[in-house]
């Protein structure tokens, strides 16, 4: 599958990149048509991601569950002073998930997951209007998460493990807005590291006050991508000294935030749930991108990102119909870390209301079907990057974007 | 499993397409530009070589695609305008060929030396471009590189029989509609429902660019007897102007004229200094030791036998100094007496006469033209260190623009202006007083999101290497003065563009 990331570049005097808020709530299909709440709802494997410690509460001995999503993504861009506008043609998203449990004593549970919590995929047109900031990206990192879990007592529980990253990113953009060779041709690079791994961790813990009310935490680790031997491509580079851009090594590092997730659940009327889940995820680290490039000619590139932390506010409800079906429906509000001035192309976040739906078909004792759909509306938005510079001088690219997602997602769940 | 879930999503992909994002307003609905009361359905261009996109000493097919009509026409698209074709050359080497023959030099490009230090060279390569392929089609872009005002209305102006007696023009053979076809011609055929004209440009910049080596017509109203660096009579140029205004707007058509800017607002007047020569002071006195008798013994004895007049002996009195200096140079505006000079009393020998026939030192009011750059301060004798053009030998007439000649292209440009701001007036057109946009991209700059425009050769990003012709970014600038000036006068709503989008020099090594 995909990648992670770094990106970005320079231009011919400094230079400048930037990624958006590339996390993907998209971590299973019950959770997220209730909202992607989780962090205290008791239902299937799922909890490897969302809580290890609710683990050791599921009924079945054994559980495996896996899915993926398909994310259809839309940014459509214009300029209204120079009537420039464009619309992405990316390639469906494919975020993916897998989770096993298993209850090896009633106090104490194993866990393992898969997951791709960042990414982004994003395909302008080549050489449009913010072609010197991104014509296109691609980007994805896959977590691989052994997880413990412990039972104090029916009330309390913890759980935890270690987390292993691989990722990888292949960014393309044009080197400034004009620099072409000698047929016209934009003269560009694209940015490439694959296999970039590192550690990180998580820990959460259940508490559960009554038989219905379940109250949930996880905190998963800041993880630190360096891509120690990238490679930086340029293509129609004129034939000169003036303009010494040669096929180099780069090394960069990426962060991907932590996340605090707390929330809880409660169960009522036999077969409603209702969830609440509040994420904080702490963009803060990601101050700036820098790109060193071995080339020694090639000025390294230095690109402040300046992100803030962000919440999401969630809700979820589940309501068992039938032996059959479970039906689930969802909202969250989703703030964006790009601050203002910040906002690029490759990634333009900002606010969004989603909305969740979704159900499980039981077929029998054993499997069942998850099927789950998202729907993402940003609000048309005025916006501007500001740190892209020319010959030192700062010049914002600006317009108006609206953004929307649609995201189908459908797995299969598995229980003994 | 895997198979199921690829079948659904692209099924649900086909749904989605649907689903695009869409703006409260989008910038590609009908009606959020208006082209206000003109109709842009069929933009048509008539020009010279400003009109066609001709940069850097040539005609090339990505300084076409930055031409200001392409540019105006690309945003046109946003308010009703059409297709807009252009008769693109072959390659981006520039360069004309006739029947395999090189006709036309390619172009220039900023290439480093082995020094170290950049400067335009040309471009090596072979042209492809051959005026004998004819083009079939019809074209919007009707720029003629070359072309004077009286030339868009002379017939066989695109026959290609005429081109090496120079009857004829290399650009307008390639796509003119037939041998005795005429470019207003050709551009009224297409039944424009809007035209730009700019033209009359070459009616003054080819005797500017000569350094004034042609002849001011004026008072003489056949231009089938001008010469190709002269100055066009301001009233063949009323009259043959008219007339296309007259054709182009014949079936109602709206339009915007375009006026002639001053020479000495392009780089090609303005980047080689006029005291060029540096001396130190044992140099300096040297000269003007040589020079001593022609001040203080030939000049007065030329005023004294009514030669010439106490004004023109001070204007050619010869003086250096330790520090810059102006060079010597040879003007035929002044008496020619090289031959009196071997007479009696002087009875110079024949060399020192011809050196002196007509010379002077440059004024601080003179322009040196662009390529003495390459003339000045040389030995054009390896064999006579001594022989350094600028100081020992004069500089020609044609690499200087000397004020009595800048008067006379003043005084026709004016008269050119007069007469196409009084027909854009009489005939409810749009103007453009590309004179006076120019003078100020010369005096100060224009800013723009990446910095300032200037005329500053190379660096300036207005004027592309052969420092008469803009850049894509010169031309844009253009475009959006021209755009400006229909949007206030048909109350349209056209979009400009970012001119920091659009590139200057283009960089290369051969």
């Amino acid at each position: 599958m995909k990648k992670v990331l770094l990106l970005a570049v320079f231009a011919l005097a400094s230079a400048v990149t930037y990624a958006g808020g590339y996390r993907v709530s998209l971590q299973g299909n019950k959770s997220l048509a209730m909202g992607h709440t989780g962090v205290a709802v008791i239902n299937s494997s799922e909890l490897v991601f969302f809580n290890p410690a609710g683990l050791v509460y599921l009924e079945d001995k054994f559980n495996v569950t896996g899915g993926m999503h398909g994310v259809f993504s839309n940014i459509a861009y214009q300029d209204t002073e120079t009537g420039a506008n464009a619309q992405t043609d990316s390639p469906m998203g494919t975020p993916f998930y897998l989770y096993a449990s298993y209850k090896a004593t009633d106090w104490m549970a194993f866990g393992l997951g898969v997951y791709t919590p960042y990414g982004s995929t994003v395909e302008y047109e080549d050489d449009w209007a913010g072609s010197h900031l991104v014509n296109n990206i691609d980007l994805a990192a896959i977590y691989i998460q052994p997880t413990v879990s412990f039972k104090i007592n029916d009330k309390l529980s913890f759980g935890g493990g270690p987390i292993y990253v691989t990722g990888s990113v292949n960014f393309n953009r044009n080197l400034n807005r004009t620099l072409t060779d000698l047929e016209g041709n934009r003269a560009n690079v694209t940015i490439d590291a694959s296999g970039v791994s590192s550690w990180g961790w998580v820990a959460s813990t259940m508490f559960n006050p009554t038989e219905n009310l379940h109250i949930g935490a996880t905190y998963r680790s800041e993880i630190i991508l360096d891509a120690e031997d990238g490679t930086a491509e340029f293509e129609n580079i004129p034939n000169s000294p003036l303009t010494p851009f040669e096929n180099t090594s780069i090394k960069a590092s990426l962060p991907l935030p932590a996340e605090m997730t707390v929330g809880m659940s409660y169960d009522f009327c036999e077969s409603w749930t209702v969830a609440f889940d509040f994420n904080r995820t702490f963009w803060d680290v990601y101050e700036s991108l820098d790109i060193d490039f071995a080339n020694e000619d090639i000025p390294d590139s230095k690109n402040a990102r300046n992100y803030k932390n962000a919440s999401i506010y969630r809700f979820g409800m589940q309501y068992e119909a039938t032996k059959m079906f479970t039906l689930r429906a969802g909202y969250y509000f989703d703030e964006s870390p790009v601050r203002d001035g910040y906002f690029a192309p490759e990634t333009p976040r900002n606010d969004s209301n989603n909305f969740t739906a979704g159900l499980t078909v039981n077929l029998g004792e054993h499997l069942q079907i998850d099927a789950s759909f998202l729907y993402s509306h940003f609000k048309e938005v005025d916006a501007s990057y500001n740190y892209y510079f020319e010959n030192g001088r700062a010049v914002p690219f600006s317009g108006t974007y609206k953004t929307n997602a649609f995201v189908p997602g459908l797995g299969l769940t598995y229980k003994l | 499993m895997k198979n199921i879930l690829k079948y659904t999503f692209a099924l649900l992909a086909v749904g989605f397409v649907s689903c695009e994002p869409e703006f409260d307003s989008p910038v590609t609905d009908d009606g959020f530009y208006s082209s206000g009361t003109a109709n842009l359905s069929k933009y048509v261009a008539v020009g010279n070589s400003l009109t066609a996109g001709y940069a850097d000493g040539a005609l090339y097919i990505t300084g076409q695609k930055n031409s200001y009509p392409n540019i105006m026409a690309q945003q046109f698209a946003f308010a009703g305008g059409g297709e807009f074709y252009q008769p693109l050359m072959d390659d981006n080497i520039g360069g004309l060929l006739l029947g395999g023959n090189q006709i036309a030099e390619n172009r220039f490009v900023l290439a480093v030396d082995a020094n170290g230090n950049p400067g335009p060279v040309r471009l090596v390569g072979n042209p492809t471009t051959d005026i004998t392929n004819h083009l079939p089609s019809t074209y919007n872009n009707m720029g003629v590189p070359g072309a004077k005002s009286f030339h868009l209305v002379a017939p066989g102006y695109g026959n290609v029989a005429g081109v090496p007696i120079g009857a004829a023009n290399p650009y307008f053979v390639r796509f003119a509609s037939s041998e005795s076809a005429t470019v207003l011609g050709d551009a009224v055929a297409q039944n424009p429902t809007f035209f730009s004209l700019w033209i009359g440009n070459n009616d003054i910049l080819s005797y500017a660019t000569s350094g004034g080596s042609g002849v001011d017509q004026t008072g003489n109203f056949d231009p089938t007897t001008y010469g190709g660096n002269d100055i066009t009579d301001p009233n063949v140029f009323a009259s043959v102007y008219s007339q296309q205004v007259d054709a182009l707007t014949g079936s109602g058509a709206k339009g915007v004229l375009v006026n002639i800017p001053e020479v000495t607002s392009i780089p090609y007047f303005t980047t080689v200094p006029r005291n060029a020569i540096p001396l130190d002071a044992a140099t300096a006195g040297a000269l003007n030791a040589q020079f001593g008798a022609y001040n203080t013994q030939i000049l007065p004895g030329l005023v004294g036998v009514g030669i010439i007049t106490p004004e023109e002996a001070a204007l050619r009195m010869i003086n250096f100094s330790a520090g810059q200096n102006f060079p010597i140079m040879t003007d035929d505006d002044l008496t020619d007496v090289t031959a009196i000079l071997q007479g009696p009393p002087f009875s110079l020998p024949a060399p020192l006469a011809t050196l002196l026939g007509q010379l002077r030192q440059v004024k601080s009011d003179d322009l040196i033209v662009l390529t003495a750059s390459s003339v000045l301060g040389t030995t054009p004798d390896p064999s006579n260190p001594q022989g350094v053009i600028g100081v020992s030998i004069p500089l020609s007439d044609q690499y200087v623009l000397a004020v009595s000649e800048q008067t006379r292209i003043t005084a026709a440009s004016m008269a050119y202006n007069a007469t196409i701001e009084a027909l854009a007036g009489a005939k409810g057109l749009a103007f453009v007083d590309a004179k006076t946009a120019l003078a100020r991209v010369a005096n100060g700059g224009i800013p723009y999101d990446g910095g300032v425009l200037t005329s500053q050769f190379v660096t300036g990003g207005a004027f592309s290497l052969d420092g008469v012709h803009p850049t894509p970014r010169g031309y844009a600038y253009t475009a959006n003065l021209i755009i400006s000036a229909i949007n206030e006068t048909y109350d349209a709503t056209i979009p400009m563009v970012r001119i920091g989008n659009y590139g200057t020099i283009t960089v290369t090594n051969n």
